[in-house]
């Protein structure tokens, strides 16, 4: 039980007469990449923003790193990391200002801040743009620093939405290596793309359509359920049964 | 001599090169870009962020100014005849450039009034797209879901009956079955005759398009149909799995055979050295030789233009 790190019951979100998220339930096991896929106005960024502790729900159950989304989202906030495509850095701070900025907020002592800045810097290669300014940097650079600062904390679950948008093949795979590594030292990865290639990097995928889960399982079970060649087809197949005009 | 190009490659761009000064550094977004696109046809710019496309775009919907080179729509050229242009073109921008405080209808009739026509004229080029928004055309644009706000502002480009068409990233951020139904809209459009250059970051859409550029760091990687770039690919690829792919992808890095590895959907792609013998694969995999993809030859060229 202490395993798992996200657990979700009939969490549910009703705007004006309107369930955006209608009773979802799920759990997400430590240090598992889990990907959570729908179309556009599903209803996935509304459930994100309740598990993130930024959104209260109507109704239903979530409990996220061991803090309930109710009373202790403040705690929710601490121990979760967050990127998302458009959520970037300060673009007129350099790299090692960005760290130290995130790092503080997040409450890290000065000193350890300077010895994990000085290791992570090593680990990206960017000892030369240490000092540059991240708007000099190519997107694919940003979105890497990006998604290092957001796990910089050690937190137990990190929020990646849309990471990989609009970067070029070869980053978007070396991005995933940097995913694979993260979850391999137990940081547990909650993930949305619309590149459902990348669906299959997942350990499990969930796929909601008009606000409810229609199916969630590993990559492999969800492709011989739906007797579907690739994730792409499997995601067609569901996502085209939306009734919702969006 | 234009004017005769121009009937049948309505977009011409012949060494057009542009960079931006920051503080002390120069960036080439363009670099010496030359290609033109034929008549009624769909030609797709496909690359990452940052390759340059929107530059592109705004040159030659007359809107930026470039360093060298020269470049005409529709027979005009972008710089003497730019007020030409702007009639004859539909932008949509990869940002929603609408009025959100606008209603649905209203901004479809304030871009019908601007070039000097009506809903009504032109309704049938885009019924097919704007019948899905009209049962909402007393909404606030602002109020629209991103699929809507898309059909919206295509049809805003195309509601004085442009000859030439412009989407810059029209399926960026948006899901997989929505993208399907927006190409499935520029095919019908191309069947009206309508010249379209469409960018986008997703490499499967090249498929759709009848030729593509390749665009990486402002410079043309290779140009075709995308059969052709595909078909042309001079590398063997096998894909390859089993139990752990993880562990796989390492070690297939240091076969003798392996050129390069990564990982492609459900399995790892590895691209042979030339000059190899066949493979032969340890025991336990699942390998099989595939033909290669437009994404494949991407990486590739990406790689050798690092280099």
């Amino acid at each position: 039980m202490n395993n798992k790190v996200i657990i979700v019951e009939k969490l549910t979100k009703i705007f004006n007469g309107f369930t955006a998220v209608d009773g979802i339930s799920f759990e997400v096991e430590k240090g598992e990449i889990f990907g959570f896929l729908g179309a556009n106005g599903a209803g996935k960024t509304t459930a994100m923003k309740m598990l993130c502790g930024l959104s209260m729900p109507t109704s239903g159950k979530a409990i996220i790193a061991g803090f309930d989304v109710y009373r202790e989202n403040e705690s929710i906030k601490k121990n979760i990391g967050y990127m998302s495509q458009k959520f970037s850095l300060y673009e007129d701070l350099t790299i090692k200002e960005n760290i130290r900025f995130y790092a503080g907020i997040y409450g890290i002592e000065p000193k350890v801040i300077k010895t994990k800045t000085a290791l992570l810097i090593e680990q990206l290669s960017l000892e030369k743009e240490a000092n540059m300014l991240v708007k000099q940097l190519p997107l694919g650079w940003k979105q890497k620093l990006a998604f290092s600062v957001a796990i910089f904390h050690d937190p137990q679950i990190v929020f990646l939405d849309e990471p990989t948008g609009g970067v070029d093949p070869i980053t978007r795979r070396d991005f995933w290596n940097m995913i694979y590594e993260a979850a391999a030292k137990g940081i547990t990865v909650f993930v949305t793309t619309h590149y459902m290639d990348e669906a299959e990097y997942c350990d499990r995928v969930s796929i909601m359509v008009d606000g409810q889960i229609d199916a969630m399982d590993t990559p492999g079970n969800l492709k011989r359920l739906f007797q579907a060649e690739s994730m792409d087809h499997v995601f067609l197949q569901i996502a085209r049964k939306a009734k919702r005009a969006e | 001599m234009e004017k005769f190009v121009s009937e049948q490659f309505p977009i011409i761009v012949s060494s057009v090169s542009k960079s931006y000064t920051t503080g002390k550094t120069v960036v080439k977004a363009l670099d010496n870009i030359s290609f033109e696109v034929e008549k009624g046809s769909l030609f797709g710019l496909i690359g990452p962020d940052g390759a340059g496309k929107t530059t592109l775009f705004r040159i030659l919907t007359s809107l930026l100014l470039f360093d060298t080179g020269r470049a005409w729509v529709d027979g005009f050229d972008v710089i003497t005849g730019y007020k030409e242009i702007r009639k004859r073109i539909g932008y949509m921008p990869g940002r929603f450039s609408l009025y959100t405080d606008l209603t649905v209808q209203e901004n479809l009739n304030f871009f019908a009034s601007i070039f000097e026509t009506t809903i009504e004229e032109n309704y049938d080029l885009i019924k097919g797209i704007y019948a899905q928004i009209e049962p909402f055309k007393n909404r606030r644009a602002g109020k629209l879901s991103g699929g809507m706000k898309q059909k919206l502002a295509l049809s805003c480009a195309l509601i004085h009956r442009p000859s030439v068409l412009f989407l810059d990233e029209p399926t960026t951020g948006v899901d997989a079955v929505s993208r399907k139904e927006f190409w499935d809209m520029l095919q019908a459009l191309k069947n009206e005759g309508i010249t379209i250059l469409v960018s986008t970051p997703y490499m499967d859409e090249a498929n759709l398009c009848d030729k593509v550029a390749l665009i990486q760091a402002g410079r043309i990687l290779g140009i075709n149909t995308p059969q052709h770039i595909t078909q042309s690919f001079a590398k063997t690829i096998y894909r390859v799995k089993n139990g752990n792919m993880h562990a796989l992808l390492q070690e297939a890095r240091h076969w003798d055979f392996t050129e390069q590895v990564y990982p492609f959907g459900e399995y790892h792609h590895v691209v042979i050295r030339q000059g190899s013998p066949e493979p032969q694969f340890p025991a336990g995999i699942d390998a099989g030789k595939i033909h290669p993809g437009i994404e494949d030859v991407f990486i590739d060229l990406m790689r050798n233009n690092e280099q």
